[in-house]
């Protein structure tokens, strides 16, 4: 309503500035913002709490002022980022994985009602087992850290890549494959503009489980061993003491793992053919 | 071009030892003839249909057109199914260019192809909106714009507008025929609805159930367009009433076959 009397105003008077979007972009921040102002107001109200706790006083670096300070030496110092970025590798080969097995394995499933009965249970039951209790498997499967880590976060991402993919494929409708081989369509182009259009927002919504996952698992499962990544920059925190710092990667992660999420939810709307 | 269809002897048994569902089916359709075929419900008419698409071989016999065995499905003899089954992440013009995409035509030819059919199907103002946001009688003119856009020799129709308000299926009914007619294309039509055969067929060919067989056939040689409220109409109504009412004890039944959609043979290919 107030938009479309905005753009009227600016339509009739063409030199003015259309501050139509702007308006409406500021209005949809309303709720958000609100909501990150709680969660900033609680999480100071906790640090004054500790702070003047004489049993805990120690920990006030976890408040927001020196969060935010050490956040903002780490970003100034630069030192943030390698461990950004080795985390982030991580997670994207174990996601890379994670899509290679898991979306064939999916089709493969959701086709082949067969195939569905036999992998069901196993699969099923692999998926319920914490990609961390694979843990001490894979220190000793792999030769390097890294690999036991990369692992991890196949472990993680496969199941729910598969499970969406397999159901995507049960989803299609057989008449597209019918028309589609009437039109002469070749097995590779029934795969390339039939099935895999048909099935990639089931693909994407699985990807975006599993990136979830994956950057849940990823920190404790970068404390193991290696030396770089936010979870093992969390470990090195906590034993130098270093509680802001600790804090601000806390919130890095946080950050980080919310920009993920959001990208997938482009992604998603970006290749959704379902029309609302 | 039209094309000729002939049914060998065509028996069919979904599995190994049951009754047949076609037996000893044989006919001839000539180029250009547009048939239509009735039948109750589940006398075998899609099954049949399917094997006219290549979509399913028969257990025994065979489909010939222009003498050469059918054996596998061909953008030269399409069908359209009750559903338009467009794909949603396409849009219109793809959609009906996508017979042409499959056969490796470059995408403006394609495209410049499609455009006039889509112009005469009336649909050239939406051919670059999502085929999701289409009435069901628009999204089964790109069907039909996707069936005709390979050049087909023949076209099979599967009651492709029985879920189609009244007003467009009579539009469809006039236009489907004149257009095959225009363009030489053998037609072959199910559908439950015997005004619909009249209205569409040059002969319309009688099914019987359990097994399906053809036990009646009638010529209908009434000019185009043709009017529901004609003499000729309904004394070609009344006499198809009567040869089904001979052939199949199912005449009762009509009213009940007219209602169902439900279609087991579409998932057999
Ligand atoms: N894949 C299949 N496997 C086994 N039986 C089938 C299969 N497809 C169809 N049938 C059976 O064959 C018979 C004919 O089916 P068909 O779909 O050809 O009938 P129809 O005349 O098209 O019916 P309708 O008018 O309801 O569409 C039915 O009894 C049906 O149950
Ligand atoms: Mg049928």
């Amino acid at each position: 309503m107030s938009t479309q009397t905005t753009q009227a105003l600016s339509g009739a008077n063409g030199a003015q500035v259309n501050l139509a979007p702007v308006i409406s972009w500021l209005a949809a921040l309303r709720y958000p913002a609100i909501g990150i102002t709680t969660l900033l107001a609680l999480w100071w109200l906790g640090g004054y709490v500790v702070a003047n706790d004489p049993d805990m006083w120690a920990f006030a670096n976890f408040a927001p002022a020196p969060t935010f300070s050490a956040l903002y030496d780490l970003v100034a110092s630069g030192d943030i980022w390698p461990t950004i970025v080795s985390s982030l590798y991580r997670v994207l080969i174990g996601l890379f994985w994670g899509v290679v097995i898991g979306v064939p394995v999916g089709v493969l499933i959701g086709y082949v009602g067969t195939a569905m009965k036999i992998a069901n249970v196993p699969f099923q039951f692999l998926r319920m087992i914490s990609p961390l209790a694979w843990m001490p498997i894979a220190v000793l499967a792999f030769a390097t850290w890294d690999a036991a880590i990369i692992f991890l976060l196949v472990m993680a991402t496969v199941w729910p890549i598969m499970f969406s993919t397999a159901h995507g494929v049960r989803r299609i409708d057989p008449n597209w494959f019918k028309v589609a081989k009437n039109l002469g369509a070749s097995g590779p182009q029934m795969l390339r503009r039939i099935i895999l259009p048909a099935i990639m927002t089931d693909v994407m919504a699985g990807i975006r489980l599993a990136v979830g996952v994956a950057w849940v698992v990823l920190v404790p499962a970068e404390y193991l061993g290696v030396t770089s990544g936010l979870g093992y920059a969390i470990n090195d925190a906590r034993d130098t003491l270093a509680y802001d710092t600790l804090a601000a990667i806390v919130l890095v992660i946080g950050l980080i793992g919310y920009g993920l999420d959001t990208i997938c939810g482009l992604l998603i709307k970006r290749f959704n053919w379902h029309v609302e | 071009m039209g094309a000729t269809i002939s049914l060998d002897y065509i028996t069919h048994r979904f599995s190994r030892g049951a009754a047949p569902t076609l037996e000893k089916i044989e006919n001839r359709i000539e180029p250009g003839e547009m048939v239509a075929l009735i039948g109750r419900s589940g006398c075998g008419k899609s099954t049949l249909l399917h094997m006219l698409a290549g979509l399913l071989i028969p257990s025994e016999g065979c489909v010939r057109v222009n003498g050469h065995q059918v054996s596998r499905p061909s953008a030269k003899w399409n069908m359209m199914f009750q559903k338009a089954s467009l794909y949603p992440w396409m849009s219109v013009r793809e959609n009906a260019a996508l017979g042409l995409l499959f056969s490796g035509m470059a995408k403006t030819e394609a495209f410049s192809r499609v455009d006039e059919l889509l112009e005469m199907l009336g649909l050239h103002d939406k051919r670059d909106v999502n085929v999701q946001s289409l009435s069901g009688g628009q999204q089964q003119r790109v069907a039909l714009a996707r069936s005709l856009a390979t050049d087909p020799e023949i076209l099979l129709l599967d009651e492709p507008f029985s879920a189609l308000d009244a007003f467009t299926r009579t539009a469809l009914q006039e236009e489907v025929p004149a257009i095959c007619r225009d363009l030489d294309i053998t037609m072959v039509i199910v559908t439950h609805d015997i005004d619909e055969a009249i209205a569409m067929a040059d002969r319309v060919m009688i099914m019987s159930q359990n097994p399906g067989r053809i036990v009646g056939e009638l010529d209908v040689e009434l000019p185009w367009p043709r009017r529901h409220m004609d003499a000729g109409f309904q004394s070609l109504r009344d006499q198809l009433m009567t040869q089904f009412k001979d052939t199949d004890d199912g005449l009762a039944g009509r009213k009940a076959i007219t209602e169902t959609t439900d279609d087991d043979a579409e998932n057999a290919a």
